[in-house]
């Protein structure tokens, strides 16, 4: 009788294995093109991803999503990819360094900005920057390395010594990357977090507010994107680039509240 | 080590496999399996010697973020003590009454009490932010007295608490169940009360078992990573125990994910080594858990 049901087991177990297999594949060999992008990319390239596979058939995009630190990371330890979007030049500068993007092949194609989320009923009453050095308010922010902790950082550096230390002082967790920081005040788990205003998308926009950073104390995220040096489809790469810096590219792009290059 | 606790424990044994008289058939299926063995065994090797020799050969100095290993070791040595504490206070009971009494949905009930074990622990995470978030079912009423659980050192002890008491409970459970009620009913005519009864009869004849359980709760409680990040987030100092240091420094600085890594690591086998040893103490009382 447990012969059997193991026998069972194993059939059920295989059929399924070679079903998921097959329908991974569909058969023939797509070309894929592996992209690496910054968290706050993930609905812009999933757009993206889909509009290219459409003009080119038989093209496959792979998208793999992370903080950029996350993702410069793993590349610098070897991880197969074609392209690299990060969202700040540091994160790109760490993956030339470890000679897996030549120097000079990356282009800035967009940019974003910080903002206060907040949860829809604003349990802490925040309405500016300043409340978030009150004391008591649950921040949540990225972790250190993640671009967008460091545009915060710069902001708050300009700021005085006091709020400083308040602030920082009101911070109950540091999170993977920045998709995960919008998520969990969304959830209503904390009192606010900074993330980029791209984030706030229509998934989230009826469970937060948005708090604006002022453009004189708000910082311009830019984003690199690059081919790696060794991608396993290079032309690929360079035309899913080209695609992105396209005036489609840029649209989509923007649709999802991204701002143009700064690069002009 | 191994080799006497086995002779004990098999009554019988099997005489040797004669190695004559075997036909080519059978030489090619042997080689077969032993080949399939062999594959097994080295997947289950390869990647433990290749993480010691990873951490070991690494390069550069030890930066100044000895801190956050030193503060991920104490936070996970302190916040698994409690919860060894709490599963010992509330988990010997629940396991005494569910060995010991019948009630209605006794079957669901251990049920529910296992399911910890086989549920992934980001769901369990999950879950526990339903249940003690703020806008959770119990975090809901919590909040209103300003009680906040999660991105907390509680919420830490929880996760794990969630995650690491069904194996003590379990092995408790099938230990007292599996202790003859003919004591207990003598010491009953006696004259023991129930309490008594437990302290001088039952305890004392599970403790190994107990024990052993714990040790492995404590093992689960130690390598906690999914519910926790979910649940109790992740900060230095606060919440950053050492799993999730392992996770969270990887991007940063590969010295204290592999130290990191290698402190858990031995902490693990530590474990692992003491069950087995308590294991292999005493043959009648402590049977080996079954999943051990």
């Amino acid at each position: 009788m447990a012969t059997k049901r193991l026998a069972f087991l194993l059939i059920v177990f295989g059929v399924v294995g070679c079903a998921a297999g097959l329908s991974g594949n569909g058969g023939v060999d797509p070309q894929e093109l592996t992209v690496f992008a910054a968290s706050s990319l993930t609905d812009a390239f999933h757009e993206l991803a889909e509009a290219f596979e459409a003009q080119n058939p038989g093209v496959e995009v792979v998208l793999n999503f992370a903080g950029s630190s996350q993702l410069a990371a793993q590349l610098s330890e070897g991880v197969a990819a074609d392209v690299f979007a990060s969202a700040n030049p540091a994160q790109m500068q760490g993956v030339i360094e470890a000679g897996r993007i030549e120097t000079g092949s990356e282009t800035l194609f967009v940019s974003n900005r910080l903002t206060i989320v907040v949860p829809a009923d604003n349990p802490a009453g925040i309405s500016a920057l300043a409340d978030l050095a009150q004391p008591g308010v649950q921040l949540i922010l990225a972790v250190e390395g993640v671009p967008v902790r460091e545009y915060t950082d710069d902001i708050v550096a300009a700021m005085a010594a006091d709020f400083q230390e308040k602030f920082y002082a009101n911070l109950v967790s540091e999170e993977d990357n920045v998709r995960q920081v919008s998520a969990k005040v969304a959830l209503g788990e904390a009192d606010a977090g900074i993330v980029y205003t791209s984030d706030v998308t229509a998934d989230i926009a009826n469970q937060v507010q948005q708090i604006a950073i002022p453009d004189a104390q708000n910082v311009i995220a830019a984003y690199p994107l690059a081919p790696l040096s060794d991608a396993p489809e290079p032309e690929l790469a360079r035309s899913f680039i080209d695609f992105v810096l396209s005036e489609e590219g840029q649209n989509i792009l923007s649709n999802w509240g991204f701002g143009p290059s700064p690069d002009g | 080590m191994v080799e006497p606790m086995t002779s004990r424990k098999l009554k019988t044994r099997l005489p040797a496999r004669t190695l004559v008289a075997e036909s080519w058939q059978e030489r090619v299926r042997g080689l077969l399996v032993a080949i399939l063995a062999l594959a097994m065994a080295l997947f289950l090797a390869v990647p433990f010697v290749a993480l010691i020799w990873r951490a070991l050969t690494l390069e550069g100095q030890m930066p100044a973020a000895e801190l956050s290993i030193f503060s991920a070791v104490m936070l996970s040595l302190g916040s698994t003590a409690v919860t060894v504490v709490l599963i010992v206070l509330l988990g010997t009971p629940l396991a005494y009454f569910v060995a010991r009494y019948q009630f209605p949905f006794k079957r669901l009930l251990t049920i529910i009490i296992e399911i910890p074990i086989v549920m992934p622990p980001v769901v369990a995470g999950l879950a526990l932010l339903s249940a003690f978030g703020r806008r959770g079912l119990i975090g809901m009423t919590l909040a209103r007295f300003d009680i906040t659980i999660t991105f907390t050192l509680a919420a830490v002890i929880l996760a794990q608490l969630f995650v690491s008491s069904p194996f003590y409970i379990r092995a408790a459970q099938s230990r007292f169940e599996s202790l003859p009620s003919e004591y207990e009913d003598a010491a009953a005519v006696d004259g023991a009360n129930r309490w008594v009864i437990f302290w001088r009869v039952m305890f004392p004849q599970s403790r190994q078992a107990l024990l052993a359980g714990l040790i492995l709760s404590w093992a689960r409680a130690l390598g906690e990573f999914g519910a926790t990040i979910l649940f109790a987030g992740n900060l230095q100092g606060r919440t950053q125990t050492m799993p999730l240091l392992v996770y969270g420094a990887l991007e940063r600085d590969l010295r204290v994910t592999f130290i990191t890594a290698l402190i858990l690591l031995g902490l693990a086998v530590l474990a692992f080594t003491v069950t087995r040893w308590l294991a292999g103490v005493e043959d009648d009382e402590a049977d080996t858990p079954t999943y051990l």
